[in-house]
């Protein structure tokens, strides 16, 4: 958790303050100039009114460089960011022809399947020139082809559940088989950091949703007793069923999930749990298979278990594996599997070859080298960023380690910084995060060489010192052994 | 006799002594200069009653919560159902799984079939030169693009496909989406919020109807590409109601009903809203790159200058024979849609190849104009038919 010194605390208000006025400023004299021009869309409502799009507009603009950067190549360990310049306070920004060559610590690509890789690629053209870039129709009315059954049958498999679906999008995936799941009468109770597509899917569901504390297996027992006892809001009817969703790597903070304590909650109440590992499959545990496997979970004790193929295999959508009824029911209902164009046949190619590369059943033992290479990678800079005292949040294992900056100021100065110095990382503010907690996230691949990190770990120390977020004491270095002996 | 007198006299004394007391004119005590009379005694006590009657506790019957024991016996009692109902024995739906590529003729098994269930409208599946665009644009950025468009998941082919629609279409700017269906399930709620007013078509395709569940807006439907009763509908809503005119509206319509096939009638819903000042929401999946005379969808078809329609969404998973989606309009409606999205802000960015095989898709088109007279001849051979 994060701990939040006073003076921080207080020194950040009073920018956000600060920011905050000057924009009413602007805002108002805006407004003056406004009076004067003449308006020719007469009679429409504006698409923002008032406050709405206050911070859009006064906050996010101001630093609108740092966010959206275009890059010219695949997004691997090194790629090339394309610079922009802006005519005047940076409202509009031009892109150049220039680009330079900077190490990536921003994209999604723990095991370095980003780029072209001399397993997957070729089979991902051959299926192109086959099957075409697209099907063109959905999945019910011709839109499955041997590639989709065969990567539903691989993910089940390597998932360790007995049946899969796969869909186009992760974001449309939890969006809509939530409401599949669980509909009026049911209660959901989420975590309180999860994922957008997650909140939207709980939203549009229909049922009753309540939030626990993060990470608490503790508040969630009490959630639930609560909840069980008193029954449905107003006419206390008993609940028909109970969704728990929990994540197994959250984004913003690089936390496991508690899952070995939420299960068995979950299994003492009688309630359904859903896990959505996004960020975690084929990044974490011994094969690459998720939280499970790394918290030593049997897959079995998870009811619903979904993923994307964003982040780990280099490809685009999501899945759900459970049980077979689950899954022949979703595939009859489920709207994204009957009005949805159905996945990009390359796109399952580049997951099936990922998956065979990660399971060793290509013929080499490429995957295996890649697991060890990304948990080195990430405790490593993990440990060596606590050394150098910066507030790192994140367990050990995970490959994803957000450091705290909490100022404002700070979002902007380091960015641009790291930029000119050749480091491309991604520097996270409000909505994303609570509003005094903005922070740098760096997300590691199996692709960064140790010099690669150790050059990173240079300049994010050096850009540290400029900005001033070593807001721990950094631990002293070790006296070699041979100077010791001198000494004496 | 003896008993009443004496009393009577009592009590006629005492009488008498307290109205001495009331009413005795110089018989008046004097308090810290203020004169009493008998009425403000009598009113102060009545004070002092009601004061004494609020001050007391009112009866609340004591509050019992449940004991953990209770607790316990509850949870364990209650029964959920299960997570998925059970199936229909004639509900299960056999998939044909294609053998290659989804084209005019597949294979399905072993056997050759003509293909009518594609939406492959202008033939585009297996064009050599978009294939060859698509290899070269996977063996240069690989085949996902890890990330959002936010963190460095923009690249360079999402920007030239912006602007390659924008300019195909004649629009000021254009927003790529991920996926086909989440583009107008997230525009939706990007512009509309929640006491705004949306009027939209009864036969609107389920994403539609996702994405206006999704904004919390008063949703109002008129009949089936109706518009006598679409102007019936907007006349009700905006006669005689000011406060309409600070509320954001909008008119939802498609320009091919998926679940019809019907074609909306763009120029009388134009001059609908420019009457009543509605803002025009239009879905062209399956009229982009199939109505027109170049293709350029349903504005054309009419003859209607496309800044009138306000917001155009698209899927590119018919007519391009690619994947995810477009929305275009004018720089703010774009500009908007970039932070306040969420499919756009918070999922990952299209697949650069895909969105490679759309420029090329859009460059044949502006090549060939001749696919469209070859597609209107086969509608015509099967209307005929």
């Amino acid at each position: 958790m994060v701990r939040l010194p006073y003076t921080t605390a207080l020194t950040t208000l009073f920018s956000y303050g600060l920011l905050f006025a000057f924009g009413q400023l602007r805002d108002f004299f805006r407004q003056l100039i406004d009076w004067f021009k003449a308006n020719d869309v007469k009679g429409y409502a504006p698409i923002c009114l008032g406050l709405e799009d206050f911070y859009v507009r006064r906050l996010y603009m101001r630093i609108q460089d740092c966010f959206g950067r275009p890059i010219a190549s695949a997004p691997d360990s090194w790629f090339d960011v394309v610079e922009r310049y802006s005519n005047g306070s940076d409202k509009t920004l031009k892109l150049t022809s220039n680009t330079s060559r900077c190490l990536n610590l921003g994209s999604y690509n723990y095991l370095g399947f980003a780029a072209a890789d001399e397993y997957c690629t070729p089979l991902v053209i051959e299926s192109l020139k086959k099957y075409s870039s697209s099907t063109c129709s959905v999945r019910v009315d011709g839109g499955t082809t041997k590639l989709h059954t065969e990567l539903e049958e691989l993910v089940a498999r390597f998932v360790g559940k007995p049946s899969s679906i796969i869909f186009g999008m992760g974001y449309a995936t939890n969006s809509t088989i939530i409401p599949c799941l669980v509909g009026r009468g049911g209660l959901i109770i989420s975590d309180s950091l999860n994922h957008n597509s997650i909140v939207n899917g709980a939203r549009g569901s229909g049922a009753t949703i309540r939030v626990f504390q993060h990470n608490s297996p503790a508040h969630l027992e009490e959630v639930l007793r609560e909840q069980i006892a008193g029954g449905q809001p107003r006419t206390h009817r008993p609940w028909k069923k109970i969704v728990v969703i929990v994540e197994g790597i959250y984004s913003m903070e690089g936390e496991l999930c508690k899952l070995p304590e939420i299960i068995a909650v979950c299994k003492k109440y009688k309630a359904y749990t859903y896990l959505d590992e996004a960020h975690s499959i084929g990044a974490v545990g011994q094969s690459g298979r998720g939280v499970c496997e790394l918290l030593g979970v049997d897959p079995a004790d998870v009811d619903i278990m979904m993923g994307t193929f964003t982040k780990s295999f280099g490809s685009c959508g999501g899945y759900i594996a459970a049980s077979k009824e689950i899954i022949q029911h979703l595939k009859l209902s489920c709207p994204a599997h009957l009005y949805a164009t159905s996945m990009s046949p390359p796109a399952v190619q580049q997951v099936i070859s990922a998956i065979k590369v990660i399971l060793g059943e290509d013929g080499s033992n490429r995957g295996a080298q890649k697991l060890v290479r990304i948990r080195e990678n990430s405790n490593f800079f993990r440990s060596e960023l606590t050394k150098m005292g910066f507030e790192v949040l994140g367990d050990n294992d995970s490959p994803i380690m957000p450091i705290m900056l909490y100022n404002p100021a700070k979002i902007p100065a380091f960015s641009r910084e790291c930029l000119r110095q050749k480091v491309a990382i991604v520097t996270v503010a409000f909505p994303a995060t609570p509003l005094l907690l903005a922070r740098v996230r760096i997300c590691i691949s199996a692709s960064h060489t140790r010099e690669d990190l150790i050059n990173a770990l240079d300049v994010i120390s050096r850009v540290g010192d400029l900005v001033g977020i070593k807001y721990f004491p950094a631990e002293p270095p070790k006296v070699s052994e041979a100077d010791h002996n001198k000494l004496e | 006799m003896e008993v009443i007198l004496p009393i009577a006299n009592a009590t006629a004394a005492a009488i008498a002594r307290v109205s001495a007391a009331f009413n005795a004119p110089h018989a008046r005590a004097v308090v810290f200069g203020i004169h009493i009379d008998g009425h403000l005694v009598v009113e102060g006590l009545l004070i002092a009653a009601i004061l004494f009657q609020l001050s007391r506790k009112s009866y609340k019957p004591p509050k019992k919560p449940l004991t953990e024991k209770e607790i316990d016996e509850l949870c364990d009692e209650w029964k959920p159902e299960p997570l998925c109902p059970p199936i229909k024995e004639g509900a299960r739906i056999d998939t044909p799984t294609l053998e290659c590529a989804a084209g005019p003729h597949t294979t399905i098994d072993g056997k050759e079939v003509v293909n009518f269930a594609s939406a492959n409208y202008l033939g585009l599946i297996g064009n050599e030169k978009i294939i060859d665009s698509c290899v070269g644009s996977v063996e240069k950025y690989g085949v996902g693009s890890c990330g959002p468009r936010g963190f460095y998941g923009t690249i360079d082919v999402h920007l030239d496909c912006e602007a390659k629609i924008a300019k195909f279409l004649g629009t000021q700017d254009s927003i790529l989406y991920s996926y086909g269906i989440s583009t107008i399930f997230s525009v939706i709620p990007a512009f509309c919020k929640k006491g705004d007013i949306i009027v939209a078509d009864e036969g609107v395709h389920w994403a539609v109807q996702n994405g206006l569940q999704l904004s919390r807006s008063t949703v109002v439907y008129f009949k089936h590409n109706d518009m006598a009763s679409l102007a019936s509908t907007l006349e009700k809503l905006t006669h005689g109601n000011k406060r309409t005119e600070k509320i954001r509206r909008y008119i939802v319509v498609e320009a091919i009903y998926q679940n019809s096939g019907q074609v909306a009638p763009l120029d009388e819903i134009i001059r609908l809203k420019e009457k009543y000042r509605f803002r025009v929401i239009l879905e062209e999946s399956h009229s982009f790159g199939v109505l027109g005379k170049s293709g350029r969808g349903l504005a054309e078809h009419y003859g209607v200058p496309i800044e009138k329609i306000d917001i155009v969404t698209a899927g590119m998973g018919n007519a391009l024979a690619t994947d995810g989606g477009f929305c275009t309009g004018s720089v703010r409606v774009v500009d908007h849609q970039r932070l306040s999205s969420s499919g756009y802000v918070f999922s990952a960015s299209l697949p650069p190849y895909l969105a490679t095989a759309a420029i090329s898709a859009v460059n044949h088109l502006e090549e060939n104009p001749a696919v469209l007279s070859n597609l209107r001849s086969n509608i015509a051979l099967l209307h005929k038919g």
